[in-house]
């Protein structure tokens, strides 16, 4: 079955073509195509109405790399949420012209789900069930994933999610904006242990993860240390080591709740190289082995939409006409 | 149009959120709330107290809408909570359908709003939140329109 997947629901406008939720014969991200754009120069960061600029393009350009023809396309399948309302409109809308003018069905996809699915795009992949954690500049939440579409969620942020503290600690440190990158880099030359920064444990909600606090912390450090641009490097590595310690003790001890030996990591933050490695050893310990997609897959894409698509078009789970997008899920995660 | 200003001292972020609430039941539909503080000030802090007086359901975890710009929640006005951070650019404000939103019926929680150009929003309450040491915080109200005025005389009593 061969699936057009559609993401737009916040920077990023994507497409791919992805066989049976498992191959993928294209995968084209918007910020990585600007040389193609017709429209001249480069995709603002603030896509949303920008969208509706690169939507066209981008689903061309996925269809043309993939070989096939637009009517050997079984299904669609686009992000309905949650996410940036008029961002989300651009890509929801234009799958659902596309499915209707081709007569072929389309379905919605919650773009976390998405993130989940794409585990299953690269060579090795989890059985059901397995916990997952996605972490990335919108999200982090832990999942307890029992099929391609069913999930319950363990646990969320109450405030920042991971990414947006290492984006916002860039800032802070005049690394520019978003810095989650230059962090993890200059993390490497840091010693991890210099400056203990403090880590949000959460008792009585012990899935959930809070990082507004880290952030404000790395923020009075900063103002209060004068000298601070001396050891920034110090500073870097142990925010990323709070955030770090966090994420890889939290997603175990969900595993551990739940019996699980398996565990899969999603989402932009998923590529971070010492969260990978850190999750990686402490789970080898405990005999839990770890699921991570390629770096590509980690940002937001237009495959793990088809992925997660495709498991819904199997179900029979289609979109109607009258379908509308969501900006926010609630607990009870919306379908 | 400035003309009219109080404050109150909280002493912790239940007590911003406290403050948060209290406005989210006073507040009418069509409200616009510009807020500004340094970061860590409690201006999500104060957001997640409002939407609880907006009656959004408990099931929402009201989270930073940095990465996402704006997240909407159906309550007893829908409320728009918006972040400014990574706008760089007043053309930007029209890409994301900010005008759309302050001119609505929901209740617009605007934080970083020092990034909007002078006049973009006409009647508001700005709310800005200044550090006093580790847990307190002084915020202080400014009233832009009339009926901002009544608002603020019924918070801060």
């Amino acid at each position: 079955m061969l699936i057009l997947g559609i993401e737009s629901s916040c920077d990023e406008t994507a497409a791919a073509v992805v066989k049976d939720g498992k191959t993928i014969l294209s995968s084209v991200v918007s910020s990585q195509i600007e040389v193609h754009n017709p429209y001249g120069g480069v995709v603002p960061e603030l896509a949303s109405r920008k969208h509706i600029e690169a939507i066209a393009p981008v689903v061309k350009e996925a269809i043309t790399e993939s070989g096939i023809n637009i009517n050997q396309l079984d299904a669609i399948a686009a992000t309905r949420g949650p996410g940036l309302i008029g961002s989300l409109l651009v890509g929801f809308s234009f799958a659902k012209a596309y499915a209707f003018a081709l007569g072929i069905p389309w379905t919605g996809v919650n773009h976390l789900e998405g993130h989940i699915n794409s585990v299953f795009l690269g060579p090795e992949s989890p059985s059901f069930p397995f916990i997952a954690l996605l972490v990335s500049g919108g999200h982090t939440s832990l999942y307890y994933v029992k099929s391609h579409i069913e999930f319950q969620l363990l646990g969320q942020t109450r405030d920042d999610a991971a990414g947006e503290a290492f984006d916002k600690v860039a800032k802070m440190l005049g690394l520019g904006y978003p810095g989650g990158i230059v962090i993890s880099s200059l993390a490497e030359k840091g010693d991890p242990e210099k400056i203990k920064f403090p880590r949000a444990y959460l008792p009585s909600t012990p899935l959930d993860f809070s990082f507004s606090g880290l952030k404000t912390s790395v923020n009075r450090y900063i103002q209060i240390n004068e000298n601070y641009k001396d050891h920034v490097p110090d500073i870097a590595a142990g925010f990323q080591e709070s955030v770090v310690d966090v994420l890889s003790k939290k997603v175990l001890s969900a595993a551990n709740q739940k019996g699980c030996d398996q565990v899969a990591i999603v989402g932009g933050v998923a590529a971070n190289k010492k969260l990978r490695e850190r999750i990686k050893n402490d789970a080898s310990r405990k005999g839990i082995s770890v699921y991570i997609p390629s770096i590509e897959l980690c940002g937001d894409n237009g495959a793990m939409i088809a992925a997660a698509g495709y498991h819904y078009i199997k179900k029979g789970i289609f979109s109607e006409l009258d379908c509308d997008v969501y900006s926010r899920v609630n607990k009870k995660i919306q379908k | 149009m400035k003309n009219f200003t109080k404050s109150i001292i909280t002493n912790s972020p239940e007590e911003t959120q406290n403050l948060g609430i209290k406005i989210g039941k006073l507040v009418e539909c069509g409200t616009v709330i510009a807020l500004t503080g340094d970061l860590g000030s409690g201006k999500t802090a104060f957001v997640q107290g409002l939407a609880r007086g907006l009656e959004i359901s408990e099931d929402y975890y009201i989270t930073s809408p940095t990465f996402t710009i704006i997240n909407e929640y159906p309550g007893r006005c829908r409320l728009f909570h918006v972040d400014l951070y990574r706008v760089n650019d007043p053309e930007e404000l029209e890409n994301i359908g900010l005008i759309d939103i302050v001119n609505g019926i929901g209740v617009t929680a605007i934080e970083w709003a020092d990034l909007l150009p002078d006049n973009f929003i006409q009647n508001h309450l700005t709310l800005r939140i200044v550090r006093v040491d580790d847990t307190s915080r002084e915020l202080s109200f400014f009233s832009y329109g009339h009926k901002i005025e009544e608002l603020i005389n019924k918070i801060v009593l």
